[in-house]
């Protein structure tokens, strides 16, 4: 009995492997009888293939311009020329080749680009078609030296790190608020997050769509979002409902990834030429974001945290833009940037809700907490203050 | 007009050397930024050039064999002693590269782009049998002076594919015309490839006041002998289908004299047959380097009707003739 037991577990077990087997097998005769006996063959009327390029990224410097396109097609596409301001130009490709779909390669230029005016490069593949990539505003681009590192992360510091310092500065005094004024604190945190849960989404949705084809840039954006919301959401509830500190820590990391994809944005800009950073610029991402500090000291005004609690939520939420500053400006495209973008937006949706349920266990009025007054203005509050501050960064 | 001449610039380079024999050049698919060893540096432009090369041999034509590949048809006598002179012109679909790389799907009379340059001697009889191999309704729409069944616009000698038809009229007047297919839409039938240059030489019986001048254009005469003549035909091709040209060239292959300077004997004049054909754009130049020519509208003339530095040819209608460059 003992000994046929097995025996029976391990016959099912290969019966079971059977029918695992059998649909993998058929479809790989599928597969292969499409792929010899062509029976698609009917559908080709000579059209030619379908063919898509996407500009990753744009290097200019002492040797001229560097392109990094991404090859779309439906067959490996080839680079025949490349034009720059409608001047046929000599250029190098690497890897050299017919670039497969999905793959990469660099163009490179011995163009004599001139500083601060708008260059067009169109490159023109085998079969005719042109893709068009705009140069709005010609910079040498960012090196990885180390006053350009340094420099980026001073930008970094002051639009990520500074405001949020800022604004747990404002614990000593937010601490002696009553109960109306913790809603409104509160309140006030899930109306800023709620503007950068829409900024962030739509932002990313914008870059997505100037990534490759490949990386189906929308659907990207949401999955990542979702995937990393419920993600914090477990880790977040795998001993009860954050409160306290740890609330405190899941909003500086959504506020940090937010910051993380804002510096990529940010930084990429940056390298594009596209965005000369100002000084009023920087000042106005700065006051931006004073809030999120506020935001972060809302739910410890009851707790006594210490001093290096305060640096490292500080570091968690506003260091995040300093390497996306550096990572943006020197090595980034569109995608890597939205994807950015969508994980933070996944952490802001989190926070919100969890926020929201530390507002409604500390109000002892459930879901009505949201229609009292406090709570109706610190909402309002937050999200116009941060539209208005918003006014100052877009140009 | 000077006895001595010789030509300069960007697409003629003055040699001691005889015709279009091939020239040795360094340069193509250089390196960014290389310069390659042109026999004048003053001609250079630098890395702003297509990279790689065009197969002729694939194509089945080459650039510059082109400039002095003439079409003189076959020549018999008719009944009342005139002259008849018949070309064969077929149109067939084929695909050219265009510049390095990049293939276009042309439509070609004689399989090549553009067309045979056909050459007559005025007062002669011509007949052109066209038979049409191509997928699309053409034809061969002459400029010049015939008969309107002879035209060879919708109605009058349009030829359906696999059909055939034989225009027939007389070469008047001289100069240098161009033809054309002229099946609708005709935008799109023209700067597909359909078209060619189409000489005249004038009779120099028929123009006693400037016999020299006529012989010295005549084919085949010893006074012709004398003169370098080149046939240039001005095209582009729009490779995206928005209404814009991609690539601007003479004779087809965009940046072929760039790499390939055109060779000529110093000290024997040029003439230069003009055709532009460019489609889409309103206007277009013709200019040499460090010299003056005589200038021939349509070539109707046997005495320059300008002396200039550079002409802007209109495209489709304008064509100009004969140039003849002077050292300056």
């Amino acid at each position: 009995m003992n000994e046929t037991l097995p025996r029976a577990a391990i016959r099912a077990a290969k019966t079971n492997l059977v029918w695992l087997a059998l649909p993998l097998i058929a479809f790989a005769i599928a597969v292969a009888w499409i792929l010899s006996a062509d029976p698609l063959s009917g559908f080709r009327n000579g059209a030619p293939p379908i063919e898509n390029l996407t500009f990753e990224r744009t290097v200019l410097d002492d040797s001229g311009l560097r392109l990094l396109v991404r090859a779309g097609g439906s067959e490996p596409m080839t680079v025949a020329q490349v034009q720059v301001d409608d001047a046929y130009w000599q250029f190098t490709q690497d890897p050299s080749g017919p670039i497969a779909r999905g793959r990469a390669a660099w163009l490179n230029l011995p163009f004599p680009w001139m500083l601060g005016e708008a260059h067009a490069v169109k490159v023109v593949t085998n079969t005719g078609a042109t893709f068009v990539h705009d140069i709005a505003v010609a910079v040498p681009t960012p090196q990885a030296t180390t006053g350009q590192l340094r420099l980026q992360a001073l930008v970094g510091i002051i639009v990520g790190i500074v405001p949020v310092a800022v604004g747990l500065m404002f614990y000593p005094v937010l601490r002696g608020v009553g109960r109306d004024g913790m809603a409104f604190l509160l309140s006030l945190t899930i109306g800023l997050l709620g503007f950068l849960l829409v900024d962030a989404s739509a932002e990313a949705l914008e870059l997505a769509g100037e990534a490759a084809a490949i990386f189906q840039g929308p659907v990207m954006v949401v999955l990542a979002g979702l995937g990393s919301f419920l993600l914090l959401i477990a880790i977040g509830r795998r001993s009860g409902a954050p409160a306290g500190l740890a609330l405190s820590t899941y909003i500086a990391l959504g506020i940090g990834l937010h910051n993380l994809g804002e510096g990529l944005a940010i930084g990429a800009a940056f390298a594009a030429g596209s965005a000369g950073l100002g000084t009023f610029l920087v000042l106005g991402f700065a006051l931006h974001n004073v809030t999120e500090g506020i935001g972060i000291a809302a739910p410890i005004l009851k707790k006594r945290p210490s001093i290096w609690t305060f640096i490292g939520l500080t570091l968690l939420a506003g260091g995040p833009a300093v390497i996306g500053m550096w990572l943006g400006s020197l090595a980034t495209s569109a995608q890597w940037s939205a994807l950015a973008l969508a994980v933070g937006a996944g952490a802001i949706l989190q926070v919100i809700i969890e926020v929201g349920a530390y507002l409604m266990r500390q109000s002892e009025r459930g879901r009505d907490v949201f229609l009292t007054p406090p709570v109706l203005a610190g909402l309002a509050t937050g999200a116009a203050f941060m539209f208005v501050t918003a006014a100052l960064v877009n140009i | 007009m000077g006895g001595l001449a010789a030509a300069g610039g960007t697409a003629i380079c003055t040699s001691a050397t005889l015709g279009q024999e091939q020239a040795s050049h360094a340069g193509h698919a250089a390196p960014a930024g290389a310069t390659t060893q042109d026999p004048m540096p003053a001609m250079g432009h630098g890395a702003m050039m297509t990279v790689g090369d065009v197969d002729s041999a694939a194509n089945g034509f080459d650039p510059t064999d082109m400039l002095t590949d003439w079409e003189t048809g076959t020549v018999s006598t008719l009944p009342d002693g005139r002259t008849l002179r018949t070309f064969e012109m077929r149109a067939e679909d084929r695909e050219i590269e265009i510049a390095p790389g990049i293939k276009f799907p042309a439509w070609t009379y004689n399989g090549r782009v553009p067309g045979p340059a056909l050459r007559a001697k005025e007062g002669e009889r011509l007949r052109i049998v066209f038979r049409n191999y191509a997928s699309h309704p053409h034809s061969i729409h002459f400029h010049g002076i015939h008969a309107a069944r002879m035209d060879g616009v919708p109605g009058a000698g349009m030829v359906d594919p696999g059909d055939e038809f034989i225009y027939e009229f007389d070469a008047k007047p001289f100069g240098c015309h161009l033809y054309h297919c002229h099946a609708m839409p005709l935008r799109r039938h023209i700067h597909k490839g359909m078209y060619g240059a189409f000489v005249i030489d004038p009779d120099p019986e028929r123009r006693p006041e400037h016999v020299d001048v006529a012989r010295s254009r005549l084919l085949g005469t010893p006074e012709n002998a004398g003169w370098q003549e080149l046939v240039m035909v001005m095209n582009a091709f729009d490779t995206n289908f928005d209404a814009e040209n991609e690539f601007y060239a003479v004779n087809t292959v965009a940046h072929a004299f760039m790499k390939r300077p055109i060779r000529i004997v110093k000290g024997k004049p040029v003439r230069i047959y003009l055709v532009n054909v460019i489609e889409f754009d309103p206007i277009n130049s013709f200019h040499l380097h460090a010299n003056f020519f005589d200038y021939y509208d349509q070539g109707t003339t046997l005495t320059p009707t300008l002396n200039r530095r550079s002409h802007h040819p209109v495209p489709g209608t304008a064509r100009h003739s004969r140039i003849h460059l002077r050292r300056a």
